[in-house]
């Protein structure tokens, strides 16, 4: 994939012989799998090669209800008459159970969606089990997280997850949600439905009542029937801002909770008495961690003028050896856009920054013809208005501006529709502090980015969302509190 | 065809994450009610005692270094173990006197235990820390920070369950223990050591010595390196005498009297909370 | 004997008007995440073996004990020029390193290789001597015909903060050697934090230093890698700044071919290519050879092998 050197890595790709996939996955409800009523299905394909893995069931209406139907069973007859901790003895399962098929997940996470092995394997996989271990442990200890309240569960939550994280934001999803009492309807990205169903599979082997998860896939249609349905009592969704703003119309007028984790347009600031070396790594992980298909990514880079060249000069020559290929490569550090129909938008957004006036730097790298690739690409001369710096675009594109003093950057870090999180690089302990304080988002993050840690909560301000996961924050989404 | 014979178990002390004997070489007679089983528990000394605290403190740093998560999957992993160990248990706590019952009651509790502190291993820090609103541009916040080391005497009326529940709070908030288990009640001591041997917790952060009350309530009360001392039991003579000697070096007190442990009231994070400092940091905020 | 007073009077006043600048923060946490994600690189097959062929020629073989004598430096440097009885097409090391009284024998047993002779000097380990006896030892190390000169810092002057006498000293010991190659041992163990580290690096390099070294071999720890990745990151400032190349020597307790694969990683990433090579890049270990020896065994016959097929010294 690079160029020749004097001594090439060569390639180490992860072997997938060990792993158990199924040519067909059904839907899972009520502890089984079972075909959609009208016995549609649709293709899961690899976006490294384009070629099909396997095909996955759609659920429509009728599915959606027979899930919720047996999702409020479960509620009713089991899943809320159960004794906390034991409630919290299956989710610790369910934990463990994950960690010993670890490589087997990231394997098939990695197919399933395009992210580079060694992140599956060393960052989603481990964390989705730290997810529901955390979890497991609050079942029975929720009057601690909220003194001087009852503490009751919603019952029914239907939950929509995207496709850059599968299987961690199915687990961000479903760990809150049963550790608090509820039962889950849960739909995975059409792109990326495999971890989900292997993950019920675990949820099988770990003798959950059944009902209690019921996973079911399909895209926005089958998202729509659950999220109208009467028998959800919340509703959990992490994706795009517009379709984030049509569920909350969707349910106005109804009792519905919900919360929201939207897109996000980071400001990641680097002061001139930043740990240089360490921010320039700093941005390589806000920006091009996953492809850049995070939604809390770093994708606007604003640095003091006097350290500006010498970033920009170091970025450069780092963005060099990142290795773009096949995700299956241990050494890959950049896998394959997710689908086609993201590509398309990349494409657009980058067209769009060079007619816009921006100065466009990309490393050289060899694309190979089939599978969707985009090489990681930073843009210089851009400013405040330029639409690339404004919107998401979700993608390993960076948007660079210079400033020159404290408020004028935490001025432009706030001026935006987003407000999920920010990064600040500096070496005095009292500016972190002010910086962190001024910056209008929900997650910060001083001399690092992209940390996660299920006893941390997550969640954004103003557009990028509405409560919080992970932590204590993150149960209050999934209570009612008497 | 003759008989098989039986190799009988040799109990020995748990420290630094071996097992030794006693290196004062002396012992105590156990025998059941019935006198059908009749063994020698070890009747540790204050060498032995001194030698625990040693590892307790050097095993201190790694485990105050461990991540609370890891902590956690340990303490859970010690459930695991001991529900594994079932069987085991039932034999020790049955021939202690117990019956089916009773014995299976106490397991199920004392595994239950272990997860429950499991689950708090990661989170009392959650609950018990707080950013305080100062009336100056300072970000202050408190936080708790395990006390050290903790010497404890078991409760002598149950063989696994006090020992569990003195165990896991100290433990779960990264401190190291030195325990003397029952002395009317030895059995389960030895066996649930065998348990943290196959737990992945670090060499000496749990030491369990049997023996005399006392003959060592003097020493567990008054060592200079101990940080706080738990006294189980109703003796106000004993308890006097923990107190005045916790004086010599200012050592934290908690006192437990005989009490049903069996109750889930003694399973709280306020348990972790006694074998805790309170630290608080003020940075300035400012450009 | 200091013979131009003349000149090191000049070099003194020179360094005490050159301020050392104050070290750039460096984010120890940071740090150790770069090394993680540089060792989690897999280096298999061709790849691996050109590595491990590559970190041989890189290798200083040393022998730097209180007991060595001529029979022990005469069968090193035996074992520097004949890794492998049964393999005379694998490379040569770099270099042996041995005490000053051992030069000359060890150029004697080197004649007619590629090999360098690199030898310590200036009261090493512990650089507790008078300034006038270590550029003694220096100049006598230089006569005896020592290709390559390894010095230590004073480090309790440096922990002092008497950044400008550290400078001057190698200086002074730059000047002793002549043509001859000074690498400079920074004892990082005995610095403990980055910051240091890093200064130590920058103050070596502005001095003269051909090559900057982590340790002695004698302290623990010794070389670590976020030390290791420090100092690389000093050298590419100082490229940037003076266009200059230093090159650089982790030494002691590596010791497994891994480690030294995982190295040549965190050169390339970066400082590039031209890192990698013996010009600007050694080894200083023991017995990291052998198990150099014993993985291209295992790569090329797919077994896994044991110690009593390797010589030892």
């Amino acid at each position: 994939m690079t160029k020749k050197q004097i001594w090439d890595y060569g390639s180490a790709l992860e072997s997938t012989d060990h792993i158990q996939l199924k040519n067909r996955y059904d839907l899972f409800i009520n502890g089984e799998f079972v075909p959609a009523v009208d016995g549609k299905y649709f293709n899961t394909i690899n976006p490294s090669n384009e070629r099909k893995i396997a095909e996955v069931a759609e659920a429509d209406k009728e599915d959606v209800e027979k899930a919720v139907a047996s999702a409020q069973k479960a509620y009713q007859k089991t899943w809320s008459k159960m004794h906390p901790k034991e409630r919290g003895k299956y989710i610790y399962r369910i934990a463990r159970l994950l960690q010993e098929r670890a490589r087997e997940f990231s394997v098939i996470e990695t197919i399933d969606g395009g992210k580079p092995i060694r992140e599956s394997r060393d960052i989603d996989v481990p964390l989705a089990a730290a997810h529901f271990f955390y979890h497991a442990g609050w079942a029975d200890k929720l009057e601690y997280a909220f003194p001087g309240r009852v503490v009751q569960p919603l019952g029914v939550v239907g939950q929509i997850i995207p496709w850059n994280f599968p299987l961690l934001m199915a687990a961000w999803k479903l760990a809150p949600a049963l550790a608090t009492g509820n039962t889950v309807v849960l739909k995975p990205a059409e792109t990326t439905p495999l971890t989900a169903m292997k993950l019920a599979e675990i949820i099988q082997e770990a003798d959950l009542p059944p009902g209690v998860v019921n996973i079911i896939n399909g895209a926005g249609k089958t998202g729509k029937f659950l999220v109208n349905h009467d028998n959800i009592n919340k509703i959990a969704f992490t994706g795009s801002t517009d379709v984030g703003k049509y569920i909350m119309k969707s349910i106005a007028g109804s009792e519905k909770k919900y919360t929201l984790e939207l897109g996000g347009k980071a400001a990641n600031i680097i002061f001139k008495d930043a740990p240089i070396d360490q921010a320039v790594e700093g941005i390589i992980n806000a920006i091009f961690f996953n492809q850049g298909h995070v939604c809390c990514a770093g994708s606007r880079l604003y640095v003091q003028e006097g350290v500006a060249n010498e970033v920009i000069t170091k970025l450069k020559k780092r963005m060099e050896s990142l290795i773009v290929g096949d995700p299956l490569d241990k050494n890959t550090d950049i896998g394959a856009i997710n689908s086609k129909m993201q590509l398309d938008k990349i494409k657009m957004y980058v067209k769009l920054g060079k007619d816009e006036g921006g100065t466009i730097h990309q490393t050289e790298c060899l694309i190979p013809k089939k599978g969707y690739w985009f090489a990681p690409t930073i843009f210089t001369d851009v400013s405040q208005s330029n639409r690339i710096v404004q919107e998401e675009i979700f993608g390993p594109v960076l948007a660079i501006q210079t400033f020159r003093t404290v408020d004028e950057v935490i001025a432009k870090a706030n001026n935006s529709p987003y407000g999920l999180s920010g990064g600040v690089w500096t070496d005095k302990g009292s500016k972190i502090f002010k910086v962190t304080q001024d910056i209008r988002a929900g997650v910060i993050w001083a001399n690092t980015f992209n940390k996660f840690d299920p006893s941390s909560p997550f969640g954004g301000y103003k557009e990028s969302g509405v409560g919080s996961e992970g932590g204590i924050e993150g149960l209050f989404g999934y209570v009612n509190l008497v | 065809m003759s008989q098989r014979i039986n190799i009988k178990k040799t109990y020995k002390l748990f420290i630094g994450g071996k097992f030794p004997r006693t290196e004062s070489g002396r012992y105590i007679k156990w025998a059941d009610k019935k006198e059908t089983t009749v063994v020698n528990i070890c009747r540790g000394s204050r060498k032995d005692f001194r030698n625990a605290m040693v590892s307790a403190r050097n095993a201190s740093n790694e485990w105050t270094s461990r991540t609370a998560y890891n902590r956690a999957q340990i303490l859970y992993r010690v459930g695991e173990m001991l529900e594994g160990r079932r069987e085991q248990f039932m034999a020790d706590l049955t021939l202690q006197g117990l019956t089916n019952k009773q014995a299976e009651n106490e397991i199920n509790k004392s595994i239950d235990r272990l997860i429950y502190y499991a689950g708090w291993a990661d989170k009392f820090q959650q609950v018990f820390s707080h950013v305080n609103p100062v009336s100056l541009p300072y970000f202050n916040f408190t936080l708790p920070e395990a006390t050290g080391v903790v010497a404890a005497i078991a409760p002598d009326d149950t063989s696994l369950l006090g020992l569990v529940s003195i165990i896991a709070p100290v433990i779960a908030g990264a401190n190291s223990i030195v325990i003397l288990g029952s002395e009317t009640h030895p059995l389960c001591s030895i066996s649930f050591a065998e348990v943290l041997h196959t737990s992945d917790i670090p060499s000496g952060v749990i030491n369990i010595l049997t023996g005399y009350r006392s003959e060592l309530i003097e020493h567990f009360s008054s060592h200079m390196d101990v940080n706080a001392i738990i006294y189980c039991g109703n003796n106000s003579d004993e308890q006097k005498l923990v107190e005045t000697n916790a004086a010599l070096n200012v050592k934290r007190v908690i006192h437990f009297p005989i009490q049903d442990w069996s109750n889930d009231k003694h399973q709280n994070p306020y348990y972790i909370l006694k074998y805790q400092e309170t630290k608080t940091t003020w940075h300035p905020i400012g450009f | 004997m200091i013979e131009d007073w003349d000149k090191f009077d000049i070099i003194k006043k020179i360094m005490e008007t050159t301020s050392i600048q104050k070290t750039k923060p460096i984010d120890q946490v940071n740090i150790q995440e770069r090394v993680a994600r540089l060792f989690s690189r897999s280096i298999k097959k061709e790849s691996k073996i050109q590595a491990l062929h590559l970190a041989l020629s890189m290798i200083d073989l040393t022998t730097l004990e209180g007991k060595d004598s001529e029979g022990k430096v005469k069968q090193l440097c035996y074992k520097a020029s004949h890794l492998h009885y049964k393999h005379p097409e694998l490379p040569c090391v770099a270099a042996v390193c041995v005490y000053p009284t051992m030069v000359p024998i060890a150029k004697k047993e080197l004649e007619g290789t590629e090999i360098n002779v690199a030898s310590v000097a200036t009261a090493f380990p512990s650089g507790m001597a008078n300034i006038n006896a270590k550029l003694d030892e220096v100049k006598s190390v230089v006569d005896a015909g020592a290709d390559e000169v390894d010095m230590v810092i004073s480090r309790g002057r440096f922990l002092k903060g008497d950044y400008n006498y550290v400078s001057d000293e190698i200086s002074l010991v730059k000047n002793a050697c002549g043509k001859v190659h000074l690498k400079v041992i920074l004892e990082t163990g005995e610095l403990v934090t980055l910051d240091n580290v890093q200064m130590a690096s920058d103050i070596a390099m502005e001095a003269g230093a051909d090559f900057i070294k982590t340790s002695t071999g004698k302290v623990s720890p010794a070389a670590t890698p976020p030390v290791i990745l420090t100092m690389l990151q000093a050298i590419q400032d100082f490229q940037i700044k003076t266009g200059k190349k230093i090159g650089m020597k982790p030494a002691g307790g590596i010791g497994t071919a891994k480690e030294a694969i995982q190295y040549l990683v965190m050169i390339k990433e970066t400082l590039g290519d031209d890192w990698l090579s013996p010009n600007l890049f050694r080894f200083g270990a023991s017995s990291l050879a052998n198990d150099i020896l014993m993985q291209i065994m295992k790569q090329s016959t797919g077994q896994y092998q044991s110690k009593d097929y390797f010589s030892i010294d």
